[in-house]
């Protein structure tokens, strides 16, 4: 698989748009043979219904992937790969091409082997199989996973050159599971008393574990035991058959393959919140239990993978906005590097916790632009630019990016990764 | 029980081998450590053999695996090192990650004295412990980890929000813009064109986010 055919989509973009030429004052000099000649889909068969019983998309549509940076971590096995954010559109993340993170690989679990354990500080410690699970009552919710190092690689400076490898590692999904509380309750938490200061450890059932703890007034509130995602089973590598869903928060805490919760009278203190999952300030303070994912965006298209191809005209710069405080309520969108700043059109009124997309719908007089986009979210927060989180936090955090992207849009309709002043 | 009356009498209990089976994390006090004891010699037979090949010979790290030792006061420099002994603030967190999830590929292979023997050579590579420290049950509270005190719980709130909420500006926000960094004269993404080439202006070398994303 070829790992990045930005140039190729560009060029063969190019020969398309050269074809059309300038869009409005278009008019043919002869008739299209696409249009006056019998094409072959127009006159003998397709594929068969039993040709394909769980499709995959269409070849001409094979850079739609997910890719991987292999500079980025020692193997591939604890490692991460990126969303085709710019390829994509509307909110939903086809489940095939969305983002993976694994600390120790993506495991094989059937539904009969598996096992969910509820102990510690529970009435009646419990073991569920999987049937189990699908007989308490179920709810739906679309959010977003986004990874904690997403757009990691950039605090120190431009450095990835593309919406999917600075911004794609997120997916946004439909689940279908059992909320956290129903199997709380289901074990009985008299025994844990004041809830306040209690907590959950949940761990996943791979050999890196990825435990983590979780206050119990979020476990109460809205996680979600999953096991169907987008309509369907969760895939192997997103925690088949059950992974765990808590909405807003970074998805480090999102545990696949989960097989234990623990109630607990503290946190665990586990690796990945102490090593991992903390963020180093300017001092050499560092910051713990940085849970929630604030306002965020990005402009998707046009973007270094997604160029302009169409010459000038009407243009359609679209991108993605989430918060994992609440819901996106608006996006303002520069041409001009943040000089000045429009209004984006939101496709949807924002929803809590799940990607929103907007557009704005523009004309592109073939100037050079410097694109950036602006979340506000429902608590009235503003997403920062990247000089603003640098001066609080300097350059060491890793996680926990949500700067301002700039795109650069040459006169060729092409698009860089940059910084601005 | 009453529990199950209230709820839907879904699962069943589990049985405390299961639950000894599966819950083996241990709590920054202590709590959840097996019986058993390991010294610092025997731990670097048992790293030598087991750790070595990735962590290197004294916990220094191999290649673009992790560093387990050193980085000492390098957490507000350009590029911190972040080590069991420069970093990690509990010792709990280091005897609970090895005995469940290492080695990488071989998990929850060790006996509870090597994991023992282990953290005590670890300990002894970052200079927090003598050559003749034996750690157990007993002594797992003795051991004072350097940077214990160096963390904050999220104060986002407080230092962050109040400054970056309200309404924004929306014209005449700023002079004058200009371009202070180009993605593409680091040239690393993959896939992307030798055309897109440095041009001699980078401005930050390609290892730094080699070192910002070991995760």
């Amino acid at each position: 698989m070829s790992n990045g055919p930005s140039r190729r989509t560009f060029l063969r973009g190019a020969a398309a748009g050269t074809a059309l030429l300038a869009g409005t004052a278009a008019r043919a000099q002869t008739p299209d043979p696409l249009i006056t000649e019998v094409q072959p889909w127009a006159s003998g068969f397709g594929d068969p219904v039993d040709a394909h019983p769980y499709g995959m998309p269409i070849r001409f549509e094979d850079d739609v992937v997910r890719r991987n940076v292999e500079w980025l971590t020692a193997d591939t096995i604890s490692s991460i790969n990126f969303t085709p954010i710019h390829a994509l559109d509307g909110t939903i993340t086809p489940q095939g091409c969305a983002f993976e993170r694994h600390h120790s690989g993506a495991i094989e679990l059937s539904k009969a082997d598996y096992r969910l354990m509820i102990n510690g500080l529970v009435d009646r410690p419990l073991v569920f199989t999987y049937a189990d699970l699908e007989r308490f009552p179920r709810e739906n919710h679309v959010y977003f996973c986004e990874c904690a190092a997403n757009s990691g690689m950039e605090w120190a400076g431009a450095q990835l050159n593309g919406a999917q490898f600075t911004h794609g590692m997120i997916h946004n999904m439909e689940y279908t599971g059992v909320p956290l509380r129903t199997l709380l309750e289901e074990a009985g938490l008299d025994t844990a008393g004041d809830l306040s200061g209690k907590w959950v450890y949940v761990e996943g059932a791979d050999a890196s574990s990825n435990g983590r703890s979780i206050p119990m007034e979020k476990a109460l509130d809205d996680c979600l035991i999953a096991f169907k995602a987008n309509g369907e089973a969760l895939r192997k590598e997103h925690g088949y058959p059950v992974r765990l869903v808590v909405p807003g928060w970074e998805g480090n805490m999102w545990i696949k393959w989960i097989r234990r919760i623990e109630v607990t009278d503290g946190p665990m203190e586990s690796r990945e919140e102490t090593s991992k999952y903390t963020d180093v300030m300017k001092d050499g303070s560092a910051r713990k239990w940085t849970w929630a994912m604030d306002a965020k965006s990005v402009v998707t298209s046009p973007s270094p993978q997604a160029p302009i191809t169409h010459g000038k005209g009407p243009l359609v710069i679209s991108g993605l906005a989430w918060s994992g405080r609440g819901a996106i309520t608006r996006v303002d969108v520069s041409k001009d590097g943040g000089k000045t700043w429009q209004t984006a059109r939101l496709a949807k009124p924002g929803e809590k916790m799940a990607l929103t997309r907007f557009y704005l719908d523009t004309e592109w007089d073939g100037e050079q632009m410097l694109l950036q986009s602006r979340a506000m979210d429902d608590t009235g927060y503003v997403q920062p630019t990247k000089d603003q989180l640098r001066e609080v936090r300097g350059l060491n955090s890793v996680y926990h990016n949500n700067g301002i992207q700039t795109w650069l849009v040459n006169a060729s309709g092409e698009a860089e990764n940059v910084e601005v002043s | 029980t009453s529990a199950q009356a209230e709820g839907f009498g879904l699962g069943r209990e589990a049985l405390p081998k299961e639950i000894a089976a599966w819950d083996v994390s241990v709590r920054p006090d202590g709590t959840g450590l097996p019986e058993g004891s390991g010294d610092v010699w025997t731990g670097e037979e048992v790293f030598a053999d087991k750790c070595a090949v990735c962590h290197g010979d004294f916990a220094e790290g191999v290649g673009n695996w992790p560093k387990l030792a050193g980085g000492w006061d390098t957490l507000d420099r350009k590029d911190p090192v972040k080590t069991v002994g420069s970093y990690w603030p509990y010792l709990s967190t280091t005897w609970d990650y090895i005995n469940r999830s290492m080695p990488f590929g071989d998990a929850q292979t060790l006996e509870p004295d090597e994991v023992y023997a282990m953290v005590a050579y670890i300990l002894y590579s970052n200079d927090i412990v003598d050559d003749d420290f034996v750690l157990s049950k007993d002594t797992f509270l003795d051991v004072e980890m350097p940077n214990a005190d160096g963390f904050f719980v999220d104060d986002r709130d407080e230092t962050e929000y109040a400054q970056w909420s309200g309404e924004p500006c929306m014209e005449n926000c700023k002079d004058n813009v200009e371009v202070t960094m180009r993605a593409v004269f680091l040239d690393v993404t993959p896939g992307v064109d030798e055309a897109a080439t440095s041009d001699g202006q980078i401005t930050d070398e390609p290892a730094q986010a080699a070192a910002t994303t070991e995760d």
